[in-house]
């Protein structure tokens, strides 16, 4: 394999068995390691793909400044798409995210402005609008509402995995802006109007504390709910329970939502009598290593889980 | 009995409860005596026409019950119901 730009990297990610951890002997079970992108993470897919649409609807100009909510993989990957096509970035996160996605944002060369951590992602996105609105110079490319986040994943994702599996009956992933799902789902059900799709979320409004009402929450306009079968949520000692069984069983080192979304794939298996189920990590290991989640002592780290922003 | 859990910006509508335990035997009936026991909640998880607040997520155990049967969604006894705030991640 021979390539002339990282950027030609990203995607066409492998698909793996992870069976040893399926409850049914008839019910295989499939990851999709995007932690295998160049900036780490599925983010970059739709980093690129938002970053060439702005760029050819005239948005985007040599030399702008992007600006972008994220509690840190969108980030990062924009960070890469940013610093080889000439663009600056400033990045809105949540300041209680894992110091390794602000080491590497700031690495890349990102600008990271800290939103309040008792506000999670809602907080971030408030914070980029309104510095958004002060600075119309800024070209905020919002993952949240940009067509190009489920196209990304209609386009390359999804025909990925029915490329390298097309006896898939189920497919698991993580819920945040809901790009994977939107353009995964919809690809798969295309081809395949059986196959159900699954999302997992973990208890973030339990984890964010600093909403004054209902009417602070955020539902991202890329999300069509219609699309999905079930919303399943994993929480916090769940998912660093089967990121520890993914490293121990598989030999698979990813990040803490990539238990969850393990979590949720084991659930769907456990409720089949055979099948396929495929499921997304989102990224691999690395940036949680300070969260001491295959090391310290489960209840300590489930603990410190409820307190950083993990997805 | 089914424990409802609250979510913290709920708490002070429900006298800074965590968790109520309410009678009930679908998700809609678990709301309904809810609102019976603490009225400050009224308006805050259903909006006028009597459908879920599209910004509040209602789970039974761990599933959202707008892809079950949403309101009409069966509860048993022991089952925990989860009312959260939609959050956004990524």
């Amino acid at each position: 394999m021979r390539y002339e730009s990282v950027l030609d990297l990203i995607g066409d990610t492998p698909l793996v068995g992870i069976h040893a951890l399926s409850p049914r002997p008839d019910v295989r079970i499939y990851a999709k390691l995007e932690g295998q992108n160049p900036g780490g993470s599925s983010k970059d897919r739709i980093a690129l793909r938002m970053v060439e649409a702005a760029e050819k609807d005239g948005r985007l100009r040599p030399g702008d400044t992007i600006l972008e909510p994220s509690s840190g993989n969108t980030g990062i990957g924009l960070a890469l798409v940013a610093r080889m096509r000439g663009y600056r970035l400033r990045v809105v996160m949540p300041e209680n995210v894992s110091v390794e996605r602000r080491q590497l944002l700031e690495i890349f060369g990102a600008e990271v402005t800290l939103s309040p951590p008792e506000e999670g992602s809602n907080g971030a996105i408030r914070l980029a609008e309104s510095i958004a609105a002060d600075d119309p110079a800024l070209v905020m490319l919002f993952q949240y509402g940009n067509a190009a986040n489920p196209l990304a994943h209609y386009e390359g994702t999804g025909p990925e995995i029915w490329r390298d599996c097309p006896d898939v009956d189920c497919f698991v992933a993580g819920l945040g802006t809901s790009g994977t799902l939107m353009g995964v789902g919809r690809y798969l059900k295309e081809r395949n109007p059986a196959v159900r799709i699954v999302a997992v979320e973990p208890p973030s409004g339990e984890l964010v504390q600093g909403l004054r009402s209902l009417d602070d929450g955020f539902v991202p306009p890329v999300f069509d709910p219609a699309l999905l079968d079930r919303k399943l949520i994993a929480r916090p000692r769940e998912s660093v329970e089967w990121t520890r069984r993914l490293l121990d069983e598989c030999g698979i080192f990813a990040g803490i939502s990539s238990g969850a979304a393990v979590y949720g794939a084991v659930r769907m298996a456990e409720q089949m009598e055979s099948g396929t189920v495929v499921t997304l990590l989102p990224d691999g290991g690395w940036k949680y290593l300070s969260s001491g989640a295959w090391t310290d002592d489960l209840d300590v780290v489930v603990e410190r889980a409820t307190r950083i922003n993990y997805w | 009995m089914v424990e409802v859990r609250l979510p913290t910006l709920l708490r002070p509508h429900a006298d800074g409860a965590t968790s109520v335990g309410v009678e009930g035997s679908s998700v809609a009936e678990v709301l309904a005596d809810l609102t019976r026991r603490h009225p400050g909640l009224e308006g805050q998880i259903l909006d006028p026409a009597g459908t879920l607040h599209k910004f509040v997520n209602v789970y039974v155990n761990d599933d959202d019950v707008r892809y079950l049967d949403a309101l009409d969604t069966k509860v048993s006894e022991g089952d925990v119901v989860s009312i959260l705030p939609a959050v956004a991640g990524g």
